[in-house]
């Protein structure tokens, strides 16, 4: 699955996209969060508070236990600050 | 209606001006405009970079339009937002609204900008003399898009 990063936690991971494989038994948004935050302490810091993490599924907002597989596309970003 | 996300400003006058064309039945125009401050919190702001996410950010102020179509009878809206490298005084959003009478143009325009600043897939980092930052989202923020519900 393609992953995007926008904004504070695309500068903590330190690339603004990448392809990874859903590991097998992990179906949901946070269950991804998780297994991101294995690889590193990067990843453990800009998922650090989880209230300032959103998510967006092909180009839809969703919660953190929407339902995903390796065909999704995923964005996570911190909250909006536009206007 | 007519929805943008670009890198260079825009021209309120001719954005108004398209609006009315051809219109002798419009009433009122709101219009908002939202500017880089070059103060925030106590600190001299030098620079603002707006980042966005262009899968979705014309999508996201298109629903937000249309939420407010639904509420309101608006004769035309135009939401344009810009993103990239911004300095003090430069536009940032441009929301106007037509309806024949005012209290739709401007209740419409407040409530897209509301729903804008939370739902808007953008983020502002400051650049000020002692470093740069991302712009905190507001609690109050949120509290302003629910008093519509």
């Amino acid at each position: 699955m393609n992953i995007f990063y926008f904004a504070l936690i695309r500068e903590h991971i330190g690339t603004s996209s990448e392809e990874i494989d859903l590991p097998t038994g992990i179906d949901t948004v946070s269950g991804l969060i998780s297994h991101l935050e294995t690889k590193g302490d990067n990843y453990k810091a800009a998922f650090e508070h989880s209230d300032l993490i959103r998510v967006a599924v092909n180009n839809e907002y969703v919660g953190l236990d929407h339902k995903i597989s390796n065909a999704d596309e995923i964005a996570i970003f911190p909250p909006m600050t536009g206007g | 209606m007519r929805i943008s996300v670009q890198a260079e400003d825009f021209d309120i006058a001719a954005e108004i001006k398209n609006l009315r064309a051809n219109r002798t039945d419009i009433g009122a125009i709101a219009t908002f405009t939202g500017l880089v401050r070059d103060i925030h919190g106590g600190k001299t702001i030098k620079k603002m970079t707006l980042e966005h996410f262009p899968a979705m950010a014309e999508k996201e102020l298109a629903k937000i339009g249309d939420q407010a179509k639904k509420r309101w009878p608006l004769e035309g809206l135009t939401i344009i937002h810009r993103y990239g490298a911004l300095y003090p005084g430069d536009n940032i959003v441009l929301v106007i609204t037509t309806s024949h009478h005012r209290e739709a143009a401007f209740d419409a325009a407040e409530f897209i900008m509301d729903w804008l600043k939370t739902d808007a897939p953008f983020w502002k980092k400051e650049q000020t003399a002692e470093g740069n930052h991302w712009v905190s989202a507001k609690a109050e923020d949120d509290a302003k898009k629910d008093r519509w519900n």
